[in-house]
This record gives structure tokens, C-alpha cells and sequence, in this order.
């Protein structure tokens, strides 16, 4: 039995598309799980994606909580007798899958990037080293947990004529002695780095947060229009809000085109971006790592730089 | 208050080169640090201990060279260090239980302390794991703590929204890297750190037969191959032949 949990609907569809493929190469079924009130919608949904059956665990626990939701998981896990578990890699699918494992005394890859059987075991990927080396992890040991994040598998096409069986079993749960004061959303400007073609990034080289406005007009000559930042200008300046953070535990990008502007270039910066198509690099120090990763760099003041380039690019494309 | 931190000895990613015949990392020879946020996490002890005193122990699962990183965090504020030198194999598993039975054998605790994740594997399953080894709370992602006497509260970042968790104790916390910044030790506490205690924990002494329920099979280097072009002309130069490029490239919109 493969079983598949996500809070994300989406990251739910995309799990079931891998669940379903390995369920088969297992000669198991594959059953995704619902946890919270019972909802027929999202199950038969489920099924259209690619479940087999979907488990409906249903609780009280109106809100996640890793200590009761893995309590609610774990036993759903020996209710199934489960001996795969996908669950989505999103903050909370991690800290989840990590204390699951914890009371299973099961193994646990965070962050595969494949899922597959190698003589007969299941075997996952995944990005070590800052991005400088895959890991191939091998389970000898049952059961296993994965985690993946969004966009690593695509879902299978809808298909509204699957069959499937939908069972529903009250969990109890033990109340942890943790609680939730206040849940506050983060200040946003809306901004979608992992999705953007081309994308030009500020670093510490910027004195100051209104200079990012140089930045600013550079995006704007180019079709691409979305700004990106270092971990310094998003999570210690405040200058930009976080959904423009790239790194390591900022997004993930892979545009066409990835300017640099005043960034140096620090491992955790290069492993957001190192996927990027052309990268550029626009840096006062000959000798910033930044270059290291660079296709292009021109070594000088961003201040002096940024609007004769968007000169340049405006005349060019005319 | 009686506090613990796990810390983990790393290789310095920035370091790592892909040995082009073998397309593998050489992990060899290169420089070896505590990870970056488990210095934070033992940061956040320090102030806790400021504030209510008590006990730092840190508590490191490595190789045997990672007591000279202990003695940093000793230097830094830790009273007592305990090292677990890796079995013959070890995984997150055996790794995570070492941990957990290491915690259970110093008995009592009231806050566990490590960094979200690891710069090496950042995988930031071992804190999470070990307080469900525990069966404990857990606070993940911290970005601030606050601890008072009989319980603690902390902001946590989860991304597109901050969560504001309170817990009893005994609770295990992991901490970002924007918590704080660690402090540099001085000379004299550098110095003073060289009478703390050390002490070896075998791994047999802490639990029988622990075997790990995964192995690495391969590590496959992923090279960054880049153009490396710097333009050295004049601006104006550089620009031009730049923006050419860039064009040539089909990138440019």
C-alpha cells in the first residue's frame, strides 16, 4: 500500500501521479488520505488524479498540528498497513513526515527530487551539498517515508470516470500541550519568483531600499518584470518581503535570463538559482564567488551599471 | 533551565569541487565547520540560560575530529559538551535515536535546541524525528523565543504566514538562521573553554544493535558549468558586448 497526504490540494494531485506509478511497479494499491471533517468532493477528486482509494481520517483537530496530525498519521499507517508514505514537502508536510518517522522508528528522505525501485527497493534523490550533488537513498527498511515538493512530478490528467473506494474511520487523537496563539499573514507583494522568465536580483550591494528602484527599471526594460533578492534584503534589511527571496531556504528559480546585482554570490543564493538558463553578474569586487556561477559578469558599480544596461537593452530591442 | 543543543560538524559546502573523471563531490580535505544554524540555535540558548540560568549541554553525533567544533560552542557559552563518534553506519535514523538516547541518559531538560536544518544535507529531519522519538512538542522554524519560566513562546516562520506557538516543557525548538547572530567568543573565553568537559558517549553504550533503515548508494556530482565571461573593457564596452551576447542568446524578452 502506497500512501499519499498533503494539506496542498495540488501537491496532492502531483504526489498521487508518482503514488500511482509506484503503486503499480509494487503491485499495491495506492489510497490517499484526508485528514479533518469528511468531504466526498475532494475524495472522488483524489480518485480522478490517480488514488485508488482514499481514507478519510476523520477528526476534531480543526488545525494542523505536527504533534497530533503524525498521531493521526501513524495511525492510519498501521490501520493500512502502509509501507509507502508520500506526503507533500511543504513546511509542514516536513516537520510531519520527520516526527511520523520519529514514532514509527521508520526512515525518512526529505525532499526527493525521483522516486524509484532499484532492485526491488525504493530508491529516491535527492540535492545534497548546496546543490552540488544528488544523493541516491536506498530504503532496507519498511515502512518508508518521502517527502516532495511542489512542481517535482506533474499530475496525471483528471480523469472523472475512475473508480475507486473512499473509507472513513474516526481517529482519536491525543490533544498536544502545544498551542497556536495567532497566525499572522506575512506581509507579501504578491510576487511569483519561481514562475518568472527573467528576473533581476538585488543584493547588499544596494546602499540603500530606495535604490532598488535602479533594479526596478532594469526589470521593466526587460519582458520579465519580477524582482528577486538575497537572503540579507529579504530576512534581515526587510527592504523586500519574502516571496522575493531566493535560496536555499528562500524560492527556488530557474528563469531563462538571472541578473545578479550586488549579490556575492554565498552558496545558499547559488543553490535558488543555480538552474537558471543565462545567468549575469553585476559586481563592484573582481573577486565575488558570484562570478564563479555567472555566464557574463561586468565587474562594477551597480549605481553606474544598472541604468546604462537598461539603456542598452532598451535600444537593442528597440 | 536546563537546555540542550544539538549541534551537527559539516564540510563547508562553498568548498566542495566536482572531480570531473568520476563526476563526484571531493569531500576530502576540506575545511569542516559546526552548520551555520546550529550556531544560531546555540545562540538562543545563551540568552535563555542569561535570562533564567541553568545548563547548556551540546550534544554532537560525528566524526571524532568534530570535538575541536565542540570547543567553539563551549567557548561560546556551552557548559559541557558530549560527543557520540558515528558508528560504522550510520543514516538520519541512527543518527536521530543516538540523539533521542543520548537526551533521555542526561535525563533532565527542559528545552532542546538545533538548527532547522543542516547546511550540508538540509534535510531538517533530525530535530522533528527526535521530538517524535521523544514524544514531545515541537516547535519548528523559530524566528524568535521567547522563555519564561513555565513555558515558552516562539514565532515561526512557515513562508506565506508567521504562527505564534506556546509550549510547556519539555519542548524541542529549531531555530532559522534570522534568530539571531551568533556571538564571536573572546580570547579569554576561547581559552577558558579548554577546561570544559568533553565527553565520549559510545553508541553501543546507548542503545544495542541500532541499524540504519537507509543507505546511500551514490553521490553524484552536479557540475555548474558557467561561460565565465567578464567583460574588462570600458563600461560603455562592456555593456554593448553584454547586451549583444544576451540578445544572440534569445533571452533578452
Amino acid at each position: 500500500m502506497v500512501l499519499i497526504y498533503s494539506d496542498n490540494k495540488k501537491l496532492t494531485f502531483e504526489l498521487l501521479s508518482k503514488g500511482s506509478e509506484l503503486s503499480k511497479d509494487l503491485g499495491k494499491k495506492s489510497t490517499a488520505v484526508i485528514i479533518g471533517k469528511s468531504n466526498d468532493t475532494l475524495a472522488n477528486e483524489y480518485i480522478a488524479y490517480g488514488a485508488d482509494n482514499v481514507f478519510v481520517a476523520e477528526t476534531d483537530v480543526n488545525s494542523f498540528k505536527a504533534e497530533e496530525y503524525a498521531e493521526i498519521l501513524e495511525k492510519v499507517v498501521k490501520e493500512t498497513s502502509a509501507e509507502t508514505i508520500l506526503i507533500g514537502s511543504n513546511k509542514n508536510g516536513k516537520e510531519l513526515a520527520s516526527r511520523l518517522a520519529g514514532k514509527l522508528d521508520a526512515g525518512c528522505i526529505i525532499g526527493c527530487t525521483n522516486i524509484y525501485l532499484k532492485d526491488k527497493k525504493l530508491t529516491a534523490e535527492r540535492v545534497v551539498y548546496s546543490g552540488n550533488a544528488i544523493a541516491v537513498e536506498q530504503f532496507n527498511s519498511k515502512p518508508g517515508i518521502l517527502t516532495v515538493s511542489s512542481k517535482v512530478f506533474d499530475p496525471l490528467k483528471k480523469d472523472d470516470k475512475r473508480k475507486g473506494d473512499i473509507v472513513k474511520k474516526k481517529i482519536e487523537t491525543e490533544k498536544s500541550s502545544s498551542k497556536v496563539l495567532k497566525i499572522q499573514e506575512a506581509k507579501t507583494e504578491g510576487v511569483n519568483v519561481e514562475d518568472a522568465e527573467i528576473i533581476v536580483s538585488c543584493g547588499r550591494g544596494f546602499k540603500s531600499k530606495g535604490d532598488i528602484k535602479l533594479a526596478d527599471e532594469l526589470a521593466d526594460v526587460l519582458k520579465g518584470k519580477t524582482i528577486g533578492c538575497s537572503r540579507p534584503i529579504a530576512a534581515d534589511l526587510k527592504w523586500m518581503s519574502e516571496d522575493h527571496w531566493i535560496g536555499l531556504s528562500g524560492h527556488k528559480v530557474k528563469p531563462k535570463l538571472y541578473i545578479a546585482t550586488g549579490i556575492s554570490g554565498q552558496i545558499q543564493h547559488i543553490a535558488g538559482m543555480r538552474d537558471s538558463g543565462v545567468i549575469v553578474a553585476i559586481n563592484k569586487d573582481a573577486d565575488a564567488l558570484i562570478f564563479k556561477s555567472a555566464d557574463y559578469g561586468i565587474v562594477g558599480d551597480l549605481y553606474e551599471v544598472l541604468p546604462k544596461l537598461a539603456a542598452a537593452i532598451k535600444d537593442k530591442m528597440g | 533551565m536546563n537546555i540542550i543543543v544539538c549541534a551537527k560538524q559539516v564540510v563547508d559546502a562553498s568548498e566542495i569541487k566536482i572531480d570531473s573523471s568520476t563526476n563526484k563531490p571531493i569531500l576530502e580535505g576540506i575545511s569542516k565547520k559546526i552548520s551555520d544554524i546550529d550556531k544560531n540555535a546555540m545562540e538562543e540558548a545563551i540568552k535563555i540560560k542569561d535570562k533564567h540560568g541553568g545548563k547548556i549541554t551540546v550534544v554532537t553525533v560525528g566524526s571524532v575530529d568534530a570535538k575541536e567544533r565542540i570547543k567553539e560552542l563551549l567557548a561560546m557559552g556551552a557548559d559541557e559538551g558530549i560527543l557520540i563518534p558515528y558508528p560504522d553506519k550510520y543514516d538520519y535514523h541512527v543518527v536521530s535515536t543516538l540523539l533521542a538516547e543520548a537526551i533521555k541518559k542526561i535525563g533532565e531538560y527542559d528545552i532542546v535546541l538545533c538548527g532547522e536544518a543542516s547546511t550540508d544535507l538540509f534535510s531538517g529531519q533530525i530535530g522533528p524525528k527526535v521530538a517524535g522519538l521523544l514524544n514531545i512538542p515541537q516547535i519548528t522554524y523559530a524566528q524568535s523565543v521567547d522563555a519564561e519560566k513555565d513555558k515558552v513562546v516562539a514565532e515561526r516562520n512557515m513562508g506565506e504566514k508567521s504562527v505564534t506557538t506556546e509550549s510547556s516543557y519539555p519542548v524541542i525548538i529549531t531555530v532559522t538562521k534570522e534568530i539571531n547572530e551568533p556571538r564571536l567568543p573572546s580570547l579569554m573565553e576561547i581559552l577558558g573553554a579548554a577546561n570544559k568537559p568533553i565527553n565520549d558517549w559510545s553508541a553501543d553504550s546507548l542503545v544495542d544493535g541500532l541499524e540504519p533503515k537507509i543507505e546511500t548508494i551514490d553521490l553524484k556530482g552536479i557540475s555548474m558549468e558557467r561561460k565565465n565571461i567578464v567583460y574588462k573593457d570600458s563600461l560603455d564596452e562592456s555593456i554593448g558586448k553584454l547586451v549583444d551576447n544576451l540578445a544572440k542568446e534569445g533571452v533578452l524578452g
